[in-house]
């Protein structure tokens, strides 16, 4: 199956749109992806035609409301290949459900000596929760080293992999470096010595097929926004007993079965972690966004992305003084990159006036950042709807660049 | 391309090339470090000051060509300078990069400063451009914490 990217293109409504006066060339779909016309339409027509508060109404339209939430759910459980609905909990996005897994989970096993162990390529949502939790238990983070290509040392994981390790979080892409981690490899070594491990798919599943069972984790979270749906909602999706053995995260409405001074009893999962009402809109959208994804295809995406980033990574490394920072043999289409002489941020204003959206800074990865002795890069990340005439307007662009600062 | 041009005309890109009194003040007794979390600028600013005077400024640091621009002529505008006249050079330079576009800069008693003029049509910049100035603000008035540009 492929698709034609031109036509994907008009899906999106927002690709029409100018900037300083030239077209727009969106290259920062790792920080937030655009959205298509159908997940734009499902939240306007929910919001039109079936809103109501769901789960609790007796009248027809919060059945309505109510199924298309549920339906929305049993899509995420097939997008991750999870074996059931009821282990897909809706948060605000990953970083909440990394938040959520540390909160619970993390309190009840972690305490005073033990580790927790992740990698050096970790986005700041996979980072800070767990120094939180080694802060209030008394637990130590220790963190796998990666080469200078900014793919993990697979060996120095697994030798920190001790009796002590409570729970191994890792990321499944890295939104810095585009390196694709052997997440399987990974489980294995954790699992071989009983340890749990969380996924951050944040930046994976909008370019790959994801299916939880084969890669064996224990946790995976990922974020609507980044995969063509609204911004606001996400999933995490964890294994039924962990799930059922995990104290709620926020208490309120809807992840109770009954209340009363004296005893309140907790709601079965998911429901046990959704408290209050949700984001139905964004829900349905997520549901929309996964059906308009694989509608296309992940598998055509990953290939049309495959040879897109073999193009721009050629065309990148023709501009002079430019160093390709993420060169990982297995690489998902991110493009981060210094330049000699001109910092990203400078390279981002100049790209901006000629219509261009990249990334400059840190990418919320400062450990990364540090590793490479930088204080920060231009990235450029591309998604179903680029094409080779963005990474050519990105290189000529960078001509731009060069001429201000000759 | 023409704000871009008012942005990064030659004054400030010779300043991000060959940024003057770039080092460490030696007998310093004020310092403070700075670092706007947006985009990793990071500057440490020192500074000896005697009988309110500012005898010697310097800075270090690494960040973008506006940031890095702004605090080399930060510290020739203010070395030699009264802290009152520091003081007054931080408000009027701070007046001017956050001034309408649309009207016409501010630009009295600034001097060379008046080439941040052009940061006005950027607004994400603005804090570049602040940052090295914000920094001297503190280690002026001897705080020890990082100045950050929120």
């Amino acid at each position: 199956m492929s698709f034609d990217v031109q036509t994907a293109r008009k899906d999106f409504p927002i690709l029409q749109e100018t900037a300083h006066g030239k077209p727009l060339v969106f290259l920062d779909s790792a920080a937030s992806a655009q959205k298509p016309r159908a997940v734009l339409e499902a939240m306007t027509n929910l919001y039109s035609h079936s809103y109501a508060n769901i789960h609790r109404g007796v009248y027809e339209l919060s059945m309505r409301a109510t199924d298309a939430f549920e339906e929305a759910r049993e899509k995420v459980r097939a997008f991750l290949g999870a074996p059931e609905a009821r282990e897909i909990v809706f948060v605000r996005g990953a970083t909440e459900g990394i938040n959520l897994v540390a909160s619970t989970f993390g309190r009840t096993r972690v305490s005073e000596g033990d580790e927790i162990l992740i990698t050096h390529m970790e986005h700041h949502a996979n980072i800070v929760p767990w120094q939180m939790l080694c802060e209030q238990t008394g637990a130590v983070l220790r963190v796998a080293p990666i080469d200078d290509d900014g793919a993990l040392l697979v060996d120095e994981f697994e030798k920190l992999l001790t009796p002590r390790t409570k729970l191994a979080a890792v990321v499944h892409v890295s939104n810095a470096l585009g390196t694709v981690n052997p997440v399987r490899e990974l489980v294995e070594l954790a699992h071989a010595r009983g340890v749990p491990v969380l996924v951050d798919g944040a930046q994976a599943v909008p370019h790959q097929r994801v299916d939880v069972r084969e890669l064996g984790c224990d946790f995976y979270v990922f974020s609507s926004h980044k995969v063509f749906g609204p911004s606001g909602v996400g999933a995490l999706w964890g294994k039924a007993e962990h799930l059922e053995a995990m104290p709620p995260y926020q208490g309120g409405g809807e992840m109770i079965l009954s209340v009363s001074f004296e005893k309140t009893v907790y709601n079965e999962i998911p429901h046990k972690f959704e408290a209050g009402t949700p984001d139905i809109a964004g829900v349905v959208g997520l549901g929309a966004a996964i059906d308009y994804v694989n509608g296309l295809g992940l598998d055509a995406i990953a290939a049309h992305e495959r040879e897109l980033l073999a193009y721009g990574t050629e065309r990148l490394l023709e501009v002079p003084g430019l160093r390709l920072i993420g060169t990982a043999p297995h690489k998902a289409s991110v493009l981060s990159f210094v330049l000699d002489g001109v910092h990203p941020h400078d390279i981002g204003t100049i790209l901006d006036q000629e219509g261009i959206c990249v990334r400059t800074g840190h990418h919320c990865a400062q450990p990364v950042m540090e590793r490479f002795g930088i204080p920060a890069t231009a990235r450029a990340s591309l998604a179903l709807y680029n094409d080779e005439s963005d990474v050519d307007r990105l290189v000529a662009a960078l001509g731009k660049v060069r001429e201000v600062f000759a | 391309m023409s704000e871009l041009r008012e942005l990064y005309q030659s004054v400030i890109l010779d300043h991000n090339k060959k940024p003057r009194n770039f080092g460490v003040v030696e007998d310093a007794n004020c310092a403070a470090d700075g670092h706007n979390p947006l985009c990793g600028d990071k500057i440490f600013v020192t500074a000896r000051v005697e009988d309110g005077v500012v005898e010697d400024l310097r800075f270090e640091g690494s960040g973008c060509a506006i940031s890095t621009a702004s605090a080399s002529l930060m510290t020739q505008s203010v070395k030699g300078r009264s802290l009152d006249e520091a003081q007054a050079l931080f408000e009027g330079f701070h007046e001017l990069v956050t001034s309408d576009p649309k009207q016409a800069p501010s630009t009295a008693g600034l001097g060379k400063l008046e080439v941040f003029a052009g940061v006005r049509e950027f607004p994400m910049r603005v804090k570049c451009a602040t940052l090295a100035w914000h920094t001297l603000k503190n280690a002026l008035e001897h705080e020890d914490a990082t100045a950050k540009t929120e």
